[in-house]
Parts: structure tokens; C-alpha cells; sequence
């Protein structure tokens, strides 16, 4: 039962985090206000005989101050969250130096292809893995995500980041881990009778080790095919 | 009608009594009480279909409880079900899938829509207007008797060869579009079938609606003396002509796409279409579920706080805003779906908008119980933990209204506990409070106060013990649809909650069958009703309870709005709308409609 | 107007079932009886062979699924190409005429069994007749989906989540082949030879078949492999004899 939230791996976790405190913080002042006064107003004027209630049909100086206050706090998280929005998500938020992935969600498998070599993809060195995504620290990557046959949606907790995989689409995921270790990859959109088992793993290496890694993957699968 | 039809006159051939002349003033059995025309009765029998469906609803969200809480665990009683259902009691993935999506289409549209439109709809309208009916009597019968199969259809997917539908109640395509991909195909088309089918009856009850409300007010009952109930559900019956025919337009192409081999939505196609036609509907939906609360919840704080109700005007207006602006954020369903990223900034902020007027909702409420004389009768404790409990639900919508914080929280279990916050803890209370309000109305009797307190209380501890923990279980990553949360390691710490949600969503579910059962034995053996047992003002509280065929004896004139209570004008603390003080004129003309 | 409705009703249901069933209503197989004179004493036997070198398996990435991992040694490779002396494993052979017109045959009642072992189908190709049982188990202690993706017959999607479980289905049309997949593990392929007669094997490793029972006459028999495709063979039978026949496949398929 907490309101924390784990600790973020990736870049952009904090800043999403921030918002996320800031709204608790604001809708958590709202709730004690508002219960409170429900609270007391319900203990206060219970029905006692010979009493009457106030008779007023309403303040209008009270409705502009409970129109006003909602209106400019709700802007002013809007307007914080767009810019935090806009960074993870814009059209042009991609780092230029990120690492290109290929990711296929299908039923109910994550096929990660990685660009071998020569960094990128399309070319004769890509080699293809099950539920295993492998990246180095400190470096951004973008994924680009699809899907096979239905909606499924990639989901790293850790990282706080989640899009789907819609068929037809190819949508870039980009994310910079911060702290080395394993995390699980969640498919989060209802994707048939396997959904709740299509689960994967992120490993964020060291520089080094994601070179050794690569080579080692490129090798291995090129000898079982 | 005045002669009986041959259908019903052939039975008495050869009968001896002469049972026609009863037969000239009293209608069938038949025609009063199933093939009813008068809207008291379609009200009672809309809520009697709908309150099966809720506890249909509720036995398969225990299963629900059930899995999540002893997920692989053989379910007691789990074996009289099908091998296709859950092998060995244990329930499968697959019939995982379609209860969760059977639980929210029941909930949704065999439950809370019509409890909330169609019995409170018919029910109130015209007793609240000063009307003798709706204006449509047999479209308001055909209403009723095309839901009626609908249910069927829908219940009859559970037992369709590969199984119910299963891809959610939003039925995101392709999955439900495809069988292939899904293992389904007669369920989810059954879905379609019905949806279509129950499209019909909404539209013709909306249709009923707003040609009363707007042609059938009693003399004097201007727009601004209508009780917030009927504004309410003025507004949703807009809503609903106007949002119902997006959804049957989009499973009819849904139905399409799985039988005749269309592709609106299939790869081929376009799979986010049908999130935006189904958000598109069902945004208004959310509203369609929540505005009727609104407006009983108002009239019936107004009466318990025994003073008017703070700020009408505002509160007309405010539902008004939410019911357009309702209209422009169905994109905050899509953040995460593919969307174009700069849309999402856009419905953000219209979904932002939405606080406004529901703040000034709540502050009304509140502004409304302030230096009350407040009577803790059973209606009013439903509505007062309806204000606290939408309070929540309107709070925790900021937080995935925000896009950023949406990537985390957006398909997890705080979303789950948000949509529970506002349809049982809003609209679900609402409606206890509603039933419980206008029960001796209906059937003349009062239920059991008793009862009432003690189902009260144990539904508001439980409810709150199942639902306020999954904001918890969604900060945890939570993924909502998820037929065994411990595949995920992350997810392993939070099965002891888990398992202290279900054991109080099984106290939660019994509670109501207390209510059932209050329900049922106070039709029967419940205490005389008196025709005003709650001391209102509205015009429903001066004829005898239950009202007769036709309602008002002679048509009602009315002098002032519903919400008269503690008026110094009169001694005691409430001022009926029909009661004629020395200072009052009649209306100018007796024309309802202007 | 009632009347009206539940007419409109009744025929949507039957429209979104008409889609259905017309895959569905194959001939019943259970009620038939068996024709006088359509089954001899008369059998064939051969052998598959295959010429050539195929290239290896690929290598099963299992390590998701320890518990399926475990089972082997050396990291499994997918079963596709089954060669041992030149004799091609896993070939489905049955006839596909000569049989006399008409010939109607009994069901077996007792059901094919198809295991789900170590994360692959075991076996891995069966044949049926049509109309009898096909039981599909699960023996890993996770969980399988069988999808069944036939072109003639209904199909089935349905999930085993632990071990142990089983289910029977039944296919009603002849279909050579009906391909099962398993959408958990993208590399389960499995596939169930359809046919309306009980004359059909399945090549052992040793590449061997045999079908028995049959009257006097000139057959045509039909050899399939998943990968080569399809090969076929004339083979006359004696009354009351045996024939043999030898079937053969090139990598160039």
C-alpha cells in the first residue's frame, strides 16, 4: 500500500515522476479538503428538532472562487505535463544518437532485432532474438515498435515508459537507461489468451559488456541458423 | 382500449362469468403488466432486468476476484463449470478474458445505463413534469421488450463454441475483429449482435425522453423549476440519440469485418479506427453513466440537507459543460495507442477542462449540506458516499489525464480503480440511493431502514477495501486484463494485496444480497408507504404511492422550482411546487411546451 | 410490432451463425457404417527415402522456458528435416484413390493423441480420420495455446495453462494438412493429416510406413512432408497381398 513509486532507470523517469508527486500532492490536498469538510458539515448541521435550516439558494463570489482555482491549477499541470509530454513523445524527441532496435510484438512473443556491426538496421548483419532486450547505459535507444497480428503494448515499468504496437504502424520508443541490471518487459493491451505470459527482459550493460554481448549474440545466431 | 382482442377474448369462450365488462375498464394482466404502456411499469421492469444483470455482473467479477487472488487455484464450485470454461474449477485464460469482458459489457450496458437511463428515465420523467406518460407510450414499451433479447443474445455467447467474447469491453480490434487471433468467433459476433440490437432500445428511449421533457411540462414547470434529476437526464438522453448510433455504426463494421471479410480494422484496415469511433462514443458513455447520478444524487441531498439546492444555475450549466465538453476528449483513451503525440497535448487539456465543472459540482453539493438540517435517511447516506466517492474517482482522473504521467499509469490497475471510483462509487451509489428514495413511490411500500443501514455500511467499507488499493496495485506496474499477475517478478510482492481485494470484494458482493433481499421482502411485507414519506417538493410526492394509471387526477400547475426547503414562507420545512400560496399566480397560460 | 423484432432478431443470430457453420456442416463421421467389400486383406508397405543433404535445424532459443530447457541436453534444435541413412522421418503417406466408389469406413473412436513436451509437439505430425477424436495434451508444467488454423474444418484456439490438461477435438472434413501452432512459443509447429479413409501412416525414423487393410486394386498413394511438399506413388495390390513402394525426396524440393 504506497503511493512511491519504484525506483526509475531511465532518464526520462524522473521528470515523469515529478509530475506524477506534484498531482498528488495537489489532488491530495483537494481530498482532505473536501472529505474533511464533507465530514464535518454532515457532523455539524445532523438534524437536530426545532431547527431549521439556512434558507440561500446560493453565492455567486463562492461559485467564481470554486470555478476559478480548479480551472487554473488543472491548466497549470496541463501546461507542465505537455513539456514532459513533448520530450518523451514529440515528433522530433528521438536522440540523434540512439541506437536503433527493431521490436516485434506478436502473439505473444518480443522479437528484438539489433542492427549487428554496422548500427543500423535492414542490412545482412541483423540478428534476431526472443524476449531479450539488450542495451547499454547511458546511451539512448529507439525502438521501433510493431505488430504482428494484433494491439499489443510495450511496457517497461522501470523505465516508466509504455506504447503500443499496432499493427500496420511503425512507432519509435526511445529511452536512456541509467542503472545497469534486469528489468521485466510487460505486454500492458489485452492481446489474446497468452497476453498475461508475454513477458520479456531488458539487460542494461556496462559499455563493454553490450559490445562483448553483441558479439557473442551475432555469432550464436548466426550459427544456428 | 376498450374491446378485447381476439387474441385475449378466446380464452372465455364457453366462460360463464361475465368477466368482459371488467375487462372495459381494467387492462389484461398481459397488457399491464409485460406488454406495459404506462411508464411506471417499464420503469419497474427495466429495473428489475437491469438489478439481474448488475448480480450477473458481480458473479462474474467474484470469479475475476478469484483468479487474481488464488491465481491456478481450483475455484469452489469452480467444477460445475464446462472444460472449456475452467478445467479441473481452475479457471482458463481464455474464460479469463471473456469474463473480464462480459463483467464490463454487463456492467455497462445491461447494468448502470439502464438503471440509470431506463428505469430512473421512465420512471421519473413524467410523475416529475406533471405529465400522465411519456409521449410515446408503445416506443417506450418496444424500449423495454427489445432489451429484453438483447440480454439474451449476450447471455447466450457464454455458451457459444470457442467461447464469449474476449478482447475487452472496449473490444480493441484486431483482436476482436479477427477470430484467428482471438479463438473466438460466435461469442464476440453474438457481442456485436446484441450491442446492435440494444442501440435500438436506447435510441428509442432517448427519443421518448427529450420529446417529453420538452413537450409535456405541467403548467408553470418552466426549463429553470425542472429538478435537477430531470436536466440530468434531459441532457443524457442527447447524449445518448446522439452517441449510441456512433457505436452501432462501429460494430456493425466490427461484425462486418469477422463475417462478410471487410477490413475497417483489420491490418489491412485501420486498427486505431475503431478506438477512435468507440472513444468517440464512448467518452459521452462515461457521461451517459454519470450525469443521472448527478441528478438524483442533487435532488436527493437538496431534500435531505432540508435547504435548496446550492447554486441551481451553475449546476445546470455544469452539466451542460461536461456534456459537450464530453464530446472532445476521447483522445485521452489514446494516449499511448500510436496517436499522433500532438493530439495527446490537445485532450489533455480538454480532459483537464472536465475538473472545472465537476468541481463546481461537488463544491455545490457541499455549499448544498452547509447549515442543512441534515435527516441521515438511507438515500441520503448513498448520496452523501456518492459526493465523497466521486470526489476520488474526479481526482484520480487527473492523474491520467496528465500525459506524461499516463505512460506509466495508462492499462494498469489505476485506471481500473479510477473507472470503479466513478461507476460504483459514483453512479452505483447514485443508483442505491435512488432506488432506496423513490422504492416506496414505486411499490408502495418503505424497505426495511434497518436493513438499508446495515447494507450501507458493510457496501461502503468494502467497497472502499477493494478499490482504494488498486491505485496501489497500479503504482506497482499492475496491468489491468491480467490472468496471472505472478508470471511478473514485479508483480510477486503485491499478490497479498491481491488477495485482501478479493476477500473484501466477496464481503462486497454478499452485502448486496442483503440488498436483494431488503428489496424483495419489503415488496411484500414492507410497512405501508404514506404518499410523501421523505417530505419533497417534487410533483411525484402528491399522488398516492404507487401512483395510478395516468398519474395526476387533473393536470398539475406549478408555482416554483423543487428545491423549497426551509422557505420562511411556510412553517414547516419544505414547500411542495403544486402548493398555491396567497402571494402566487397561476401561470399565464396553461401551454406546457413554451 | 413484438413479432417483428424477435423476427429481425432471430435473424441476425442466424446470419452471424450462417457464417460459421457453413465451414462446420462436413459430413458426420461417427454414424457412418462401414461399406461390404471396401476393406482386403491386402496391405502396402514402403519406405521414404530422401536424397541428398539438408541443411540443420535451427536451434530452439528455450531460454525463457527453463522448465522445457531442462529436458534437453544441448540446446534443442526444431525437428523440421528428420533424416537418419537417407530415410526421411515424419512424412504423412495415405491414398488418395483407387478406393472403390463410395466405400464408406467405421470411425475409430479411440483418439490421436498429440503431447505437448518440452515446448514441441509430440508427435509432431499425425493422421486422423475424419470425424475421430484428437486428444491434445499438455505435460509442461506452463502454458500452451493450440491453435488450430485449418482451411476446410473449424478451427480452435484454446489455452492449457498447466500440466496435465487435456481436450479432445474433432476435425469433419478431410484437410491434408491442418497445421497447429502455439502462439506462447512462436516455434511450435505441429500438423494433423485429415483423410476419410483409415489408410494413412506416418514415416517413422526409419522412413518406414504401412497401410493395411485394403482390397485388391491399383492405389494412388500420396506422401507429404512439411517441407519438401508432396510426393506420389501407383502401387497395385494383390488380393489379399502385399505391395511395396518406395517414395523419394530431393532437397530441391
Amino acid at each position: 500500500m504506497s503511493w512511491l513509486l519504484s525506483p526509475g532507470a531511465s532518464t526520462y523517469a524522473r521528470d515523469i515522476d515529478a509530475i506524477y508527486y506534484l498531482i498528488l500532492v495537489i489532488t491530495g490536498l483537494a481530498f482532505v479538503i473536501v472529505e474533511v469538510g464533507l465530514i464535518w458539515f454532515l457532523f455539524a448541521y445532523r438534524s437536530r428538532p426545532g431547527r431549521k435550516a439556512r434558507y440561500t439558494h446560493g453565492n455567486n463570489t463562492a461559485e467564481v472562487i470554486w470555478t476559478a482555482i480548479p480551472a487554473v491549477v488543472v491548466v497549470m499541470i496541463g501546461i507542465m505535463s505537455g513539456s514532459v509530454w513533448t520530450h518523451i513523445k514529440g515528433h522530433d524527441s528521438v536522440p540523434a544518437d540512439a541506437i536503433p532496435i527493431g521490436m516485434e510484438a506478436r502473439q505473444f512473443e518480443w522479437h528484438v532485432t539489433y542492427p549487428g556491426a554496422d548500427g543500423e538496421l535492414g542490412t545482412d548483419d541483423d540478428f534476431t532474438v526472443r524476449n531479450q532486450l539488450h542495451i547499454p547505459v547511458g546511451r539512448p535507444v529507439v525502438l521501433h515498435l510493431v505488430a504482428d497480428d494484433v494491439i499489443h503494448s510495450f511496457f517497461v515499468p522501470a523505465f516508466r515508459v509504455k506504447q503500443d504496437a499496432v499493427p500496420g504502424m511503425s512507432i519509435p520508443v526511445w529511452f536512456e537507461a541509467t542503472t545497469p541490471g534486469q528489468y521485466e518487459i510487460a505486454c500492458a493491451e489485452l492481446c489474446g489468451l497468452g497476453h498475461y505470459r508475454m513477458r520479456g527482459m531488458v539487460t542494461v550493460h556496462e559499455p563493454e559488456a553490450y559490445e562483448q554481448w553483441v558479439r557473442e549474440a551475432s555469432t550464436t545466431v548466426a550459427a544456428a541458423r | 382500449m376498450t374491446t378485447p382482442r381476439a387474441g385475449t377474448a378466446a380464452p372465455h369462450v364457453g366462460d360463464l362469468h361475465p368477466h368482459d365488462a371488467v375487462h372495459d375498464h381494467e387492462p389484461s394482466f398481459l397488457r399491464k403488466y409485460i406488454f406495459a404502456t404506462d411508464h411506471k411499469i417499464i420503469g419497474i421492469q427495466f429495473l428489475i432486468m437491469s438489478l439481474a444483470f448488475l448480480l450477473v455482473g458481480g458473479a462474474l467479477a467474484m470469479m475475476i476476484r478469484w483468479q487474481l487472488g488464488y491465481p491456478g487455484q481450483a475455484m469452489p464450485g469452480g467444477t460445475v463449470l464446462p472444460e472449456t470454461m475452467a478445467p479441473g474449477g481452475v479457471i482458463a485464460p481464455e474464460f479469463y478474458n471473456s469474463l473480464v469482458t462480459m463483467h464490463g459489457t454487463f456492467m455497462v450496458f445491461f447494468a448502470i445505463m439502464p438503471l440509470l437511463v431506463g428505469v430512473f428515465g421512465n420512471y421519473l420523467i413524467p410523475l416529475k413534469i406533471g405529465a400522465p406518460d411519456m409521449a410515446f407510450p408503445r416506443l417506450n414499451m418496444a424500449s423495454f421488450w427489445i432489451a429484453v433479447p438483447a440480454g439474451i443474445i449476450m447471455i447466450f455467447g457464454f455458451f457459444a463454441e470457442g467461447g464469449h467474447a474476449g478482447a475487452g469491453w472496449t473490444a480493441y480490434a484486431p483482436l476482436s475483429a479477427s477470430p484467428e487471433h482471438s479463438g473466438v468467433s460466435l461469442g464476440q459476433q453474438l457481442w456485436c449482435v446484441s450491442l446492435i440490437v440494444l442501440g435500438l432500445s436506447s435510441i428509442l428511449g432517448a427519443t421518448n425522453y427529450i420529446t417529453t421533457i420538452i413537450n409535456m411540462r405541467a403548467p408553470g414547470m418552466t426549463w429553470f423549476r425542472l429538478p435537477l434529476s430531470i436536466w440530468a437526464l434531459f441532457v443524457t438522453a442527447v447524449l445518448v440519440l446522439l452517441a449510441i448510433p456512433i457505436l452501432s455504426g462501429a460494430v456493425i463494421m466490427l461484425l462486418f469485418d469477422q463475417t462478410i471479410g471487410t477490413h475497417f480494422f483489420l491490418r489491412a484496415g485501420e486498427p486505431l479506427l475503431w478506438q477512435h469511433l468507440f472513444w468517440y462514443f464512448g467518452h459521452p458513455e462515461v457521461y451517459i453513466l454519470i450525469l443521472p447520478a448527478f441528478g438524483m444524487v442533487s435532488d436527493i441531498i437538496a431534500n435531505g440537507s432540508r435547504k435548496p439546492i446550492f447554486g441551481y444555475n451553475s449546476m445546470v450549466f455544469a452539466i451542460l459543460a461536461i456534456a459537450f465538453l464530453g464530446w472532445i476528449v476521447w483522445g485521452h483513451h489514446m494516449f499511448q495507442s500510436g496517436m499522433n503525440p500532438t493530439l495527446g497535448t490537445s485532450f489533455m487539456i480538454s480532459t483537464m477542462l472536465i475538473a472545472v465543472p465537476s468541481a463546481i459540482k461537488v463544491f455545490n453539493w457541499l455549499g448544498t449540506l452547509w447549515q442543512g438540517n441534515i435527516r441521515f435517511t438511507v438515500p441520503m447516506l448513498h448520496a452523501c458516499a456518492f459526493v465523497s466517492m466521486f470526489v476520488i474517482g474526479g481526482l484520480s482522473g487527473v492523474f491520467m489525464a496528465s500525459t506524461p504521467v499516463d505512460i506509466f499509469i495508462h492499462d494498469t490497475y489505476f485506471i481500473v480503480a479510477h473507472l470503479h471510483y466513478v461507476l460504483f462509487g459514483g453512479s452505483l451509489f447514485a443508483i442505491f440511493a435512488g432506488i432506496t428514495y423513490w422504492y416506496p413511490k414505486m411499490f408502495g411500500r418503505m424497505m426495511s431502514r434497518r436493513w438499508g443501514l446495515i447494507h450501507f455500511w458493510l457496501t461502503f467499507v468494502a467497497y472502499n477495501l477493494v478499490f482504494f488499493p488498486m491505485h496501489n496495485l497500479g503504482l506497482g506496474g499492475h496491468m489491468r486484463r491480467i490472468y496471472d499477475p505472478n508470471q511478473y517478478e514485479f508483480l510477486q510482492p503485491l499478490q497479498g494485496l491481491n488477495e485482501m481485494i478479493s476477500i473484501s470484494a466477496f464481503v462486497l458482493f454478499t452485502a448486496q444480497l442483503i440488498f436483494a433481499a431488503n428489496f424483495i421482502l419489503s415488496w411484500f411485507k414492507g410497512e405501508k408507504a404514506p404518499m410523501n414519506p421523505w417530505e419533497d417538493n417534487s410533483l411525484e410526492w402528491t399522488v398516492p404511492s404507487p401512483p395510478p394509471h395516468g398519474n395526476f387526477a387533473a393536470t398539475p400547475v406549478v408555482y416554483r422550482g423543487p428545491y423549497e426547503y426551509s422557505s420562511p414562507e411556510v412553517e414547516q420545512d419544505f414547500l411542495p411546487q403544486t402548493l398555491r400560496l396567497p402571494t402566487d399566480r397561476p401561470p399565464a397560460a396553461a401551454s406546457a411546451g413554451d | 410490432m413484438m413479432r417483428a423484432v424477435l423476427v429481425i432478431g432471430i435473424a441476425f443470430v442466424a446470419l452471424s451463425c450462417g457464417g460459421q457453420s457453413d465451414s462446420a456442416g462436413g459430413t458426420p463421421g461417427a454414424a457412418q457404417e462401414a461399406t461390404p467389400g471396401a476393406t482386403g486383406g491386402g496391405s502396402i508397405t514402403g519406405t521414404v527415402m530422401f536424397a541428398g543433404t539438408a541443411a540443420a535445424n535451427p536451434v530452439i532459443d528455450m531460454a525463457d522456458e527453463p522448465q522445457c530447457r531442462q529436458k534437453y541436453g544441448e540446446a534443442p534444435r526444431d525437428p523440421i528435416v528428420l533424416v537418419e541413412n537417407r530415410r526421411l522421418a515424419n512424412v504423412f503417406v495415405y491414398i488418395t484413390s483407387g478406393l472403390p466408389d463410395g466405400a464408406r469406413y467405421p470411425t475409430p473412436s479411440t483418439p490421436v493423441v498429440v503431447d505437448q513436451d518440452g515446448c514441441l509437439y509430440e508427435p509432431r505430425v499425425v493422421g486422423v480420420m475424419a470425424g475421430q477424436p484428437v486428444e491434445i495434451r499438455n505435460s509442461d508444467p506452463l502454458l500452451h495455446n493450440v491453435k488450430a488454423v485449418p482451411t476446410e474444418n473449424r478451427g480452435f484456439n484454446r489455452s492449457q495453462a498447466t500440466a496435465g490438461q487435456s481436450f479432445t477435438q474433432t476435425f469433419t472434413r478431410p484437410e491434408v494438412m491442418v497445421p497447429l501452432e502455439c502462439n506462447v512459443h512462436g516455434w511450435m509447429k505441429g500438423y494433423i493429416g485429415v483423410v476419410a479413409h483409415p489408410f494413412h501412416a506416418v514415416t517413422g525414423s526409419d522412413g518406414s510406413f504401412r497401410l493395411e487393410g485394403l482390397p485388391a486394386g491399383t492405389y494412388t498413394v500420396e506422401a507429404w512432408h512439411e517441407r519438401f511438399g508432396t510426393r506420389t506413388a501407383t502401387v497395385t495390390v494383390p488380393a489379399d497381398g502385399s505391395a511395396t513402394t518406395e517414395i523419394s525426396f530431393t532437397p530441391a524440393a
